[in-house]
């Protein structure tokens, strides 16, 4: 019978990590995008102007870059500009996206189901249920597989 | 009827014999298993075990009528008839993880598995040894090969891989074949060599189709989305991002439209515009609502509406012939410029056969609209 008389260290190794051929993503050398600009979306919001809010919101999403801060602040500026909207303009401000600003759209608001406050449920759902309508399970599902995320 | 429920798991994959009277499919086990097609319904005549795993990938060649299969065993056996019985020839793949899929070359000297081992396995009989031999590629693929489909020309292979890209290498064996013409995909063709390459955003690539004179290749990526690649100096790439569920398998059936089908368990038209580089939705090829709409009592709406907060009567019922994912679709007859009927098996273990009317209207001014009608044959 063999007894197993050496350290059992080794079974703590992942060697997924030494393997050579392991895969990395790859990531593209595109520009930076820094995310909407904090002040601007604000500023329309006071002012009533929802849908350059959030036509402005919506611009640069920091999908390429790592960067959790610059995440977090674009993720907080857009769920500002989606909660001040009210439920009965919320199909025409969909509507007036592209195909891709509609995938933008389920991201942010994927990424907001993440870290649900107070209110934010309630209205994320009523954005989710439109932008559905619009995107269908496709834009869900490259919500899911899309790596470069928002 | 033209769909039948061969089995109550799924069908794995399967092939199609040159006159198409017999069907060599998985039954999601170790074996292959053969069925003729008689005057009413499907009988099995044969049972191929040789496999120690489940079988991943059957092709059937058709003018040499040989059946080649490949495994989870890391295996692959090339199955030749003599007399009543199918005789294996084990081929010594030489990778560490499982044969995914494989696909004789259109002069069938040659095949090509994709395996979880990162690379593609070129395979040929070698005549002075009496052994099948396989060469590698396997730069530049990061991970798993999960289909191939080969350019009429016998050289060119077009791989969709799960590291989100598909490419088309250069499978020439010199030992075989004299060097192949230039194509728009290039003119050097090395082996091994990557003359296309997509560019990976997406999600996997499930399924890779070459058009029927190879200028184009298609792919289906697990981002639901669909894109068609045009041959040329720099390959111009259309894509669509779908509003379904991803698709898993598709084919050309004219030069300038493809049939691709997946979860959604319907096949769908897909028609490419080239001038334009757009692809656009064609429509969804299905059984018509059958279902009556029944009147619905107050009662079942308060009901309704207190238990799923809607009152529709939406059945969760699946309407499509098929009732789980389809994970395979084969043109049966016309090839892949002018296909006539095509056959999709799924993970309900049925196997159904589409016929695909085409009738052509040329306007005046438009090139030729090609308009295909779909219906179920009787």
């Amino acid at each position: 019978m063999a007894k197993n008389t050496l350290s059992s260290r080794f079974r703590k190794v992942d060697i997924d990590e030494f393997d050579e051929n392991k895969f990395v993503d790859e990531q593209e050398e595109a520009a930076e995008l820094q995310g909407p600009d904090g002040a601007e979306p604000t500023h329309l919001i006071h002012q009533g102007d929802m849908m350059t809010a959030f036509h402005v919101a919506l611009r640069n999403p920091p999908v390429n870059t790592k960067n959790a801060v610059v995440k977090e602040r674009a993720q907080a500026i857009v769920l500002r500009v989606l909660t001040s909207f009210r439920s009965s303009e919320i199909e025409t401000a969909v509507r007036s996206l592209d195909r891709n600003g509609v995938d933008l759209l389920m991201k942010y608001i994927y990424r907001g189901f993440e870290k649900p406050t107070e209110n934010s449920s309630v209205i994320l759902l009523q954005w989710h249920e439109k932008a559905f309508a619009v995107g269908g399970l496709g834009s869900i599902v490259r919500v899911l597989t899309a790596r470069k995320t928002v | 009827m033209a769909y039948h429920s061969f089995l109550l798991e799924p069908i794995s994959c399967h092939a199609w014999n040159k006159d198409r009277t017999q069907i060599a499919l998985c039954p999601n086990n170790h074996e292959v298993h053969i069925y003729q097609k008689e005057r009413s319904g499907w009988m099995k005549i044969h049972v191929l075990k040789e496999h120690n795993g489940q079988v991943t990938g059957i092709d059937w060649a058709p003018e040499s009528n040989r059946i080649v299969t490949c495994g989870t065993d890391r295996n692959a056996y090339v199955w030749t008839l003599k007399g009543s019985m199918w005789k294996p020839t084990l081929v010594i793949l030489r990778i560490n993880r499982a044969a995914r899929c494989v696909k004789w070359s259109p002069r069938e000297n040659k095949f090509a598995v994709g395996s979880g081992s990162r690379l593609i396995s070129i395979c040929y009989f070698e005549q002075d040894n009496d052994w099948w031999v396989c060469k590698h590629i396997k730069k530049p693929i990061r991970s798993t090969v999960l289909s191939l489909d080969w350019h009429p020309n016998n050289v060119l292979l077009a791989s969709g891989s799960c590291d989100f890209k598909c490419r088309i290498f250069s499978a020439y064996i010199k030992e075989l074949e004299d060097k192949p013409a230039p194509t728009p995909w290039g003119s050097k063709m090395p082996f091994g060599e990557v003359m296309f390459e997509s560019s990976g955003a997406g999600g996997w690539i499930h399924d890779v189709s070459f058009s029927a004179s190879g200028n184009r290749v298609a792919w289906a990526s697990h981002d639901s989305t669909v894109a068609i690649a045009e041959g040329g100096k720099t390959p111009v790439v259309a894509s669509l991002y779908l509003e379904t569920l991803p698709l898993l398998c598709l084919t050309f059936i004219t030069e300038n439209s493809l049939v691709a089908a997946g979860h959604d368990c319907y096949p769908a038209l897909f028609v490419y515009d080239a001038e334009r580089s757009t692809i656009t939705f064609g429509g969804k090829l299905d059984v018509p609502k059958q279902s009556a709409q029944r009147g619905m009592t107050a009662r079942e709406r308060f009901q309704n509406l207190d238990k799923k907060a809607t009152a529709d009567n939406k059945e969760a019922v699946l309407e499509s012939l098929h009732k789980n994912s389809i994970s395979q679709i084969l043109v049966l007859e016309g090839d892949k410029a002018k296909c006539t009927k095509f056959c999709t098996t799924g993970m309900d273990g049925g196997m159904a056969v589409w016929d695909v009317k085409v009738s052509s209207q040329s306007v005046m001014s438009l090139p030729c609209l090609l308009t295909l009608i779909f219906c179920i044959m009787a």
